[in-house]
């Protein structure tokens, strides 16, 4: 655990408790999150609902608490997600840079160890990735993607139930230290 | 300043992220030109590392089946109970393995006989967007298989090659919102677009109000769009309604109905006649036998009310008692002579009395 003077001296009021990864692992996280998003919807449809890389993304910027490290990580993560996908390369890249910003920002405010509202703010942010990348594939490539509002929530609330015995399993997986 | 640098630092970084991407977006947009070193690293990586977790399953699999489900069985209760279980998951894992040979065997079939070159693949990966329909098959540009290639299989069109990476593909399947091809119908020739729309069914646009298409008509691939040969089988039309202007077609694509493990993707391909449609055979008309006799009615023996099936049947007999019942003949009377009292009343025919024609009228 490191206390922050500086944020402490700001007076955001939480000290703040950054978690340190290794760097292997964290790059073979977010990959593995990705290999489980390409292989294995082929073998159970419905797990194909699971956002695994941005759940990594966001377990990430809430336990590092460092916007910049969370930016960065939610660009590459998110640069590799487009990588498989059939978009030009950017619209997930750009999607995660301000999910992981935006939640390494609210972990400052927030009791991030809370199991509730780890849940409230993985269904958020599940929501506002969704609603960016909607945003983005309209703006810049004009495609005719629709955006279900109820399928979005409905996924939001699903995504962020898995969350949170997720966030526990990346815990032991990561090493938090 | 120095103030205001340390102040703004993390937004002035995700500004400038986020503008980076940006522009790499807008110069792929523009010049249409992808990245595909990053592409080629990332896909050839989760592919091979999810082949690698494919045969890991398998593999797991096959020692769970063939080791650990066969010890310590101790009560002869628990040991006839175990090798049902076993019987089972050998009689499914038998029915599976059929089936696949049932498909590699009609792959193989259509393969041979389709006068395009194709080479056959297996789909080993999904896409990772959501609602998108974009799957990896295991053979690339080492295999000749080259971006915009057609993917079909026996039973229709599947989708077209996105891009080839040197050991895998990447598929856009047909459903998917980007996808586009020229289709034309089976039996009235109208031509279309076909659009995926990121569900189950595509459909059909440009296709004017006027031009005549029926439900149930087939799609086949009309080669116009120079990807994929004419005359491979797309899906029935399941909805045909008129829009506003031109009508809304939705086709269920045939090639995707019962799921994607093997496709061919057309190396070559070569354009076929569209076959023509078939006339529905007047033997498929079911039609109901004839309703037995009532044994009740006597006029069923040929008496006059015995087809009395509509109202001008039934006003022609009435007429004919009439005239019976006045001595009239119809057809004999000169011009001029009186013609029967229409106005008189005549009794119905009574079952049993053929004809009823003897009955007198009422007195008027």
């Amino acid at each position: 655990m490191r206390v922050d003077s500086d944020l402490l001296a700001n007076g955001l009021g939480r000290p703040r408790q950054e978690a340190r990864y290794h760097q292997l692992k964290l790059v073979a996280v977010p990959v593995a999150a990705l290999v489980f998003q390409v292989y294995v919807p082929l073998v159970i449809v419905y797990l194909g609902y699971l956002e695994l890389p941005l759940l990594v993304v966001l377990y990430y910027a809430l336990t590092r608490r460092r916007q910049l490290a969370s930016l960065f990580y939610g660009a590459a993560v998110g640069l590799l997600q487009d990588a498989l996908s059939h978009n030009p390369v950017g619209m997930f890249g750009i999607a995660k840079t301000l999910t992981g910003y935006f939640a390494a920002a609210a972990s400052f405010r927030f009791d991030v160890d809370n199991p509730v509202v780890r849940f409230l703010l993985s269904f958020f942010f599940y929501f506002f990735h969704q609603f960016l990348y909607w945003v983005l594939t309209q703006a810049l490539l004009a495609q005719p993607a629709s955006f279900s509002l109820q399928q979005a929530l409905m996924l939001g609330l699903l995504n962020g139930a898995v969350a949170v015995p997720l966030f526990h399993v990346l815990a032991k997986l990561l090493g938090r230290g | 300043m120095e103030l205001f640098t340390h102040r703004y630092r993390n937004v002035s970084v995700l500004v400038a992220a986020v503008l980076a991407q940006l522009l790499l977006l807008g110069y792929q947009i523009r010049s249409r030109e992808d990245v595909p070193l990053v592409r080629v690293w990332v896909v050839t990586a989760v592919t091979e590392a999810a082949s690698l977790v494919e045969s890991a399953a398998a593999a797991a699999a096959d020692v769970a089946r063939n080791y650990l489900w066969l010890i310590g069985v101790r009560e002869e209760n628990e040991r006839l109970r175990r090798q049902l279980d076993e019987l089972k998951l050998e009689s499914q894992h038998l029915r599976a393995e059929l089936a696949r040979a049932d498909r590699a065997e009609a792959l193989r079939l259509f393969q041979a006989r389709t006068p395009s070159r194709t080479l056959a693949a297996r789909i080993i990966g999904a896409g990772p967007v959501l609602n998108s329909k974009v799957v990896f098959v295991d053979v690339g540009s080492r295999h000749g298989v080259e971006a915009g290639m057609a993917v079909i299989t026996p039973a229709g069109v599947v989708g077209r090659v996105r891009a080839a990476y040197p050991t895998s593909s990447q598929v856009v399947l047909l459903t998917d919102p980007s996808f586009a091809g020229g289709v034309i119908s089976q039996r009235h020739h109208v031509q279309g677009t076909l659009k995926g729309k990121g569900v189950r069914l595509c459909t059909v646009d440009y296709i004017q109000n006027e031009e005549k298409l029926e439900e149930g008509e087939w799609f086949y691939t009309s080669g116009d769009d120079r990807v994929f040969p004419r005359g491979l089988p797309v899906g029935p039309a399941v909805v045909v309604r008129r829009g506003r202007l031109l009508k809304e077609v939705l086709v269920a694509p045939s090639g995707l109905e019962n799921g994607l493990e093997e496709v061919l993707i057309v190396l070559e391909g070569v354009h076929q006649p569209v076959p023509a449609a078939t006339a529905p055979a007047a033997s498929t008309l079911r039609l109901l036998p004839p309703p037995p006799a009532d044994p009740l009615g006597a006029e069923e023996q040929g008496g006059p009310t015995a087809s009395l099936e509509t109202d001008a049947d039934r006003l022609r007999e009435r007429y004919r008692r009439i005239g019976e019942a006045q001595g009239h003949t119809f057809g004999e009377g000169l011009p001029g002579s009186p013609p029967p009292d229409f106005t008189l009343e005549v009794a119905p025919a009574k079952p049993g009395s053929p004809g009823g024609a003897g009955s007198p009228p009422p007195a008027p």
